[in-house]
């Protein structure tokens, strides 16, 4: 049939029509998230960590919440976590959304070319970070830098990463925030989004034929769940009973598409454990308390040789994407205050303060020793460079770590290079 | 010392690289229980266990980042993609993580490991299980790529894959698993035990990677090949009577750079053999590689022999392949003045 000769319609038939999701809310809209299903904190039963899957499946369309509106800790998920580890956990909170905020802002002074915050997202990282094991290992995503933080990866290497300089452990190859350190159980980032899911698979895969007891945990957010790589994830997982935690960081926001376009109109990301036959649970993201429960309840489960399971922690991108997104573009302003859930670092201050164990006075001295913590780190990175300063100190390191010995094309180029950089 | 067709010897490969070393895990499509669809992995899941040798779901891309996460952890996953036409799915995790982890964290973490794969055609599977993808991995640094000619060499080959630090792609000329091909597909199938390279040693041994093999010295030709094309070029220079150095390359990366420079300087004409398709194949970046590096020795231009470039046709399979007559053509071009 050629072009001009179309099929003929079928008049008793309806017009097809393709569905383009739309979010609800678009700039100049003022958001109201009234008809969000929001269950109350310490409603959501809590299963026992060796429980069948669909167990748990109710959960997926649930939310686990711990922190009530008066901020006390509430249900059968509360972790009864000690004062001390909320009290780093806020530590680690503020660390780095100052950090976030000075690095940011180091880019925009141009001293390096890229960032990305954790803005409204910090409790997720930090409060998994907590409950999991330090030896458990990370496959994360560009918005986990909590991980590190929390597990006490040094300031000034995360800045000098950022920066490209000298100092940078990555010899200044990959794009800012993209880190690795296999010393804190936190794998190398891939701009290439999905990878590392199926990536922490293959990792607890291994743990699990060498009969070690430590477990992964594989990261991404709600916009990635749509490549295959997520598929092959939750397939493998299920079919090895795989030792893994796999996180969907839900924060509703993929640049500028909205979940909906991920799948999210139709069902929740926690309820993909579903038709896996995977434990699942849905976790209020900005709830520390319901983050710390919910990862410490799968690692559990995991250790056991209970299986995986997948965990949605919905949350909302309070800032954009990256340094280079303005998301004024494409969803209202007001969005990020009128999100129901909060700030995830106020929430957890205030749980503090109505436990007695914490006040404003202290919190103002936390948030100026941790501002000295990260000015002073970001002092002694800048001395060693910034971004602009880089790539021409160590040409020939272009050609190492291709491979573990240098080919002899690779010995010719580099040769050249070094002559251009001569010339 | 014992008799093997291809598939043997990697078989054999395959049992002492994992008695070897236990982080040794294999695994693919059908590879566990049953061995795989052609046998190369038959019989290791009774040797070494269920956690060493298992079936994988039919998911390339889940695969080989399964083998990415494994390899991070520091085992070393021997993974088999049933045909190299299936690899596709998980180019992403091969181009953007197996090739690259290295680099981007600076030797940090690295991915040793080895994906084989069965490739090329000359057996009718039509468009989805006769490709010859290898310049798609040539192109990626951070990769090696090896594609073996005999049973010896594949066994060697390898193992010696699986001990190297870095990633390798071990493409395997399936045509040839059960014996040599001439090239032409209408003369009875010679098998592997009237060949000399079909003689395979016992036990531990390498042939290491980015060291070509001259396996028929000449003075009037240097042809390069790989894989099934070793076996038809070795066959059409004697047909046509010339006394064409015939060189396997064995390793296309790290290239032997070295043999090819000193047999071209020695013959003066260059013909280069591939079976894939013809533009933008791992022949054009040979050829280019003996222009540069050895024009004024050239006596004629330098000469491709190739699959065209199509989808493989299944009845029109021998249209397609590079065999005796376009051999032939090739030669007397390259031979004359």
């Amino acid at each position: 049939m050629s072009e001009k000769d179309p099929a003929p319609l079928k008049p008793n038939r309806p017009k097809l029509e393709l569905h383009v999701p739309e979010p609800t809310f678009r700039p100049g809209d003022t958001p109201d998230f009234s008809s969000l299903n929001i269950p109350a904190a310490g409603v959501a039963p809590r299963p026992d960590t060796n429980a069948a899957p669909t167990e748990t499946h109710p959960l997926t369309t649930s939310l686990v919440r711990v922190l009530g509106e008066d901020h006390k800790a509430v249900g059968a998920w509360d972790p009864k976590v000690d004062p001390d580890t909320l009290r780093k956990m806020l530590k680690d909170m503020v660390t780095l959304r100052i950090y976030d905020d000075r690095m940011y802002r180091a880019q925009r002074q141009g001293k390096t070319s890229f960032y990305m915050k954790a803005t409204g997202e910090e409790a997720i990282a930090i409060a998994t970070a907590a409950a999991l094991d330090r030896d458990d290992m990370n496959f994360p995503t560009y918005r986990q830098q909590g991980l590190l933080i929390a597990r006490g990866y040094p300031l000034v290497e995360m800045m000098n990463q950022v920066y490209s300089n000298p100092g940078d452990a990555l010899k200044g190859r990959q794009l800012p925030i993209m880190y690795s350190s296999k010393e804190h159980g936190f794998f190398t980032i891939s701009g290439n989004l999905g990878t590392q899911v199926p990536q922490a698979v293959g990792w607890a895969m291994a743990a699990a034929i060498k009969g070690d007891s430590r477990i992964a945990m594989g990261w991404t957010g709600d916009g990635a769940t749509a490549e295959g790589d997520f598929h092959s994830a939750m397939t493998f997982a299920a079919v090895y009973n795989v030792p893994v935690i796999l996180a969907v960081v839900n924060n509703q926001w993929a640049i500028s598409s909205f979940s909906g376009i991920a799948g999210a109109e139709r069902a929740t990301f926690a309820q993909r454990a579903v038709g896996y036959g995977v434990a699942g649970l849905r976790v209020d993201g900005n709830d520390a308390l319901a983050v710390y429960a919910a990862v410490k309840w799968a690692a559990e489960r995991a250790r056991g040789n209970g299986g995986p399971t997948l965990i949605e922690f919905f949350t909302y991108r309070a800032e954009g994407h990256s340094t280079s997104d303005d998301p004024s573009g494409y969803r209202p302003a007001t969005e990020a205050k009128a999100w129901p859930l909060g700030d995830p670092l106020e929430r957890l201050k205030a749980h503090l303060i109505a436990l007695g164990e914490w006040d404003e006075e202290r919190h103002q001295a936390l948030h100026a020793e941790c501002d000295a913590t990260v000015r002073a780190a970001q002092k002694e990175s800048e001395k060693l460079g910034i971004l602009p300063q880089q790539g021409k100190h160590d040409i020939g390191s272009v050609f190492e770590d291709v491979y573990a010995d240098l080919p002899w094309n690779l010995v010719e180029q580099r040769k050249a290079a070094l002559e251009e950089g001569r010339d | 010392m014992p008799t093997m067709n291809m598939i043997q010897a990697l078989n054999d490969a395959h049992r002492v690289a994992m008695r070897a070393d236990e982080n040794v895990v294999v695994f693919g499509e059908d590879a566990g229980y049953f061995g795989g669809v052609f046998r190369v992995t038959e019989g290791l899941q009774r040797e070494f266990g269920k956690t060493r040798a298992f079936d994988a779901p039919i998911s390339e891309g889940g695969i080989v980042a399964a083998a990415v996460g494994m390899a991070a952890y520091g085992l070393k996953p021997v993974v088999e993609i049933q045909f190299a036409d299936y690899i596709y799915p998980g180019y992403d995790q091969i181009v953007s993580e197996v090739a690259k982890i290295r680099y981007r964290t600076a030797g940090e973490w690295t991915m040793p490991m080895v994906i084989r794969s069965p490739y090329g055609g000359g057996i009718f599977g039509g468009q989805t299980h006769s490709q010859s993808p290898e310049s798609l991995f040539t192109h990626i640094a951070g990769l090696k790529v090896v594609i073996p000619s005999t049973p010896r060499d594949a066994k060697g080959l390898l193992v010696a894959a699986i001990e190297d630090p870095d990633p390798v792609i071990f493409f395997e000329p399936k045509r040839i698993y059960n014996g040599p091909f001439d090239g032409h597909h209408d003369r009875p199938v010679t098998p592997w035990s009237k060949h000399e390279a079909s003689e395979v040693p016992e036990g531990h041994y390498t042939i290491p990677l980015g060291k070509a093999e001259i396996v028929r010295e000449g003075s009037d030709l240097t042809v390069l090949a790989y894989g099934t094309m070793v076996h038809v070029a070795l066959a059409a220079v004697t047909e046509q009577g010339i006394d064409a150095e015939v060189i396997d390359l064995r390793t296309l990366v790290p290239l032997d750079i070295a043999a090819i420079e000193q047999s071209v300087e020695k013959t003066g004409r260059c013909l280069i053999v591939q079976e894939a398709p013809r533009t933008s194949g791992f022949a054009a970046e040979l050829s280019a590689l003996v222009q540069e590096r050895c024009f004024y020795h050239l006596e004629a231009p330098v000469e491709r022999v190739t699959g065209w470039d199509t989808p493989y046709p299944h009845a029109y399979e021998w249209v397609y392949f590079p065999g005796p007559k376009r051999m032939k053509r090739a030669l007397e071009k390259v031979m004359a003045d």
